[in-house]
């Protein structure tokens, strides 16, 4: 029987933790298993495994840059950058130079707070996106330089988060419009555009959307939101060589009952269970059920409930 | 900014009699928390939520083994932008009291508003409430309205 037990609880941040990240070159070959939270209180900390002990230590703390909440940090695939995206409207972006991380560069061009930001696989752009209902792409440029190259418009409210799609450049961006966006580059000259929306026509979701996240393969994806629901979608192909172009997302089903209040955020691990973390101070393992097709494909395996948090309001996960 | 008030008339009525009640948060109910937010200043006018009968002591029902809130209020007129700082101000109000797990609702009492999808969203969604808080001028208003009784 499959259990979640806390091992560890890590103080430090002096307000609400929004978000944190792992950073992907970390935890294999002998390197300590490093992951970056976000708060309230304006700074990101960095914190790293003990090979031997396995407990776990404040590394760094980043401060000084942002001057509002830091609502969202993303390590580069390569785990050398950081970028943190902040209510402050800027995304900052850190370099790890031997243990202390310095900001290289600032992104401005958001009206105002910034939600979240993602690195596509190969970490050449970046996205982010706003309370000013706008999606942003930004190229990766020697020198740590980055060039805005698309402002994408068509959410009709905030956007709460971007994720790349996990193997193409394909971008998907969720909103309090209650909508999930589907952005790709149509020609090769930056021509970005809404290539699919999935609404309430779609079977999607009848209030805000908190986030998105794909499975290793990126045939699936599951979305979390406010109307106490997880969507899980497919898509056909999972490339875009088979020549046919890009294949829409379908609603493939609804979780329902599992969660009373709103659902802030779902997490896909590569071994293939998804997590998802609520309003109600509970998190809960969804699994695939190979035997039925139809919709009740995924079953909850455990809950951890989360009672009395003194420091955290919400809880969010990074499945690793 | 409008230079008249969205409500220049507002009825005013006569503050109850108070009785002196519990401290502890888990002996609450529900007319303790409207004790908390009776003398809450209108965003607008010199008056109180209860005065304006914006609040009621039917307004407030407590679950504690849940640990949830709800607050309905009725703002004066259907059109009240106001509405959206007076549920930050029940919002603040009341996070000074209770402990952090205990999940405060604010919506405005069904038909009182034009907007009432609308402003019940934005009232709950923490993401919105957060970064409301930190403009410095809606924050500036926000403790006006909960600390002028006691200047």
């Amino acid at each position: 029987m499959t259990e979640l037990k806390e091992i560890q609880r890590l103080e430090g941040h002096t307000d609400r933790v929004w978000s944190l990240d792992w950073n992907p070159a970390t935890g294999h070959a002998g390197i300590p298993l490093v992951f970056a939270s976000c708060s309230g209180d304006k700074t990101v900390r960095i914190w790293e495994q003990n090979l031997s002990s396995g407990l776990w230590a404040c590394k760094a703390v980043l401060e000084e840059t942002h001057t509002r909440t830091v609502r969202s940090c993303a390590w580069s695939p390569s785990g050398k950058l950081l970028a943190t995206a902040s209510f402050d409207a800027t995304t900052a972006i850190w370099e790890n130079v031997g243990g202390d991380f310095e900001c290289v560069s600032t992104l401005e061009g958001h009206e105002n707070e910034v939600k979240s930001v993602c690195w596509n696989a190969s970490g050449t752009l970046l996205a982010t996106c706003s309370r000013d209902k706008s999606v942003w792409i930004w190229e990766v440029l020697p020198g740590n330089e980055f060039e805005c190259v698309s402002v994408l418009q068509g959410h009709a409210q905030d956007v709460k988060m971007v994720k790349w799609h996990p193997t193409e450049d394909i971008l998907f961006s969720c909103s309090y419009d209650n909508n999930v966006k589907v952005w790709a580059d149509e020609g090769d000259s930056d021509d970005w555009q809404c290539i699919q929306t999935l609404g309430e026509p779609n079977n999607g979701h009848t209030s805000t959307v908190w986030a998105i996240s794909f499975n290793a393969s990126g045939d699936k994806m599951v979305t979390c939101s406010d109307d106490l629901t997880l969507k899980v979608w497919a898509t056909e192909n999972t490339g875009m060589q088979s020549g046919g172009g890009f294949a829409p997302w379908r609603h493939l089903c609804t979780l329902t009952g599992y969660h009373d209040r709103t659902i802030f955020s779902v997490h896909w691990s590569r071994q293939g269970i998804f997590a998802s973390g609520a309003a109600d101070d509970s998190i809960r393992l969804f699994v695939d059920d190979d035997e039925s097709q139809v919709c009740q494909l995924f079953i909850f395996i455990v809950t951890a409930d989360i009672h009395k948090h003194k420091q955290f309001k919400c809880c969010n996960l990074c499945a690793y | 900014m409008t230079l008249g008030l969205i409500n220049a008339n507002p009825v005013v009525h006569a503050k109850k009699e108070r009785i002196s009640r519990s401290e502890d948060p888990h002996a609450v109910d529900a007319l303790d928390i409207y004790d908390f937010v009776r003398d809450i200043r209108d965003p607008e006018h010199p008056y109180s939520l209860e005065q304006l009968s914006v609040l009621s002591e039917e307004s407030i029902t407590v679950d504690h083994e849940l640990g949830r809130i709800l607050i309905t209020f009725t703002p004066t007129v259907q059109h009240c932008s106001m509405a959206t700082v007076i549920g930050l101000c029940l919002r603040v109000k009341l996070k000074h009291y209770f402990p952090p797990h205990y999940k405060v609702d604010i919506k405005v009492s069904p038909g009182s508003h034009a907007d009432e999808e609308s402003v019940n969203k934005q009232l709950n969604d923490k993401e919105r409430v957060v970064a409301a808080l930190e403009n410095p001028n809606l924050r500036q208003l926000v403790e006006e309205c909960l600390y002028s009784n006691e200047l």
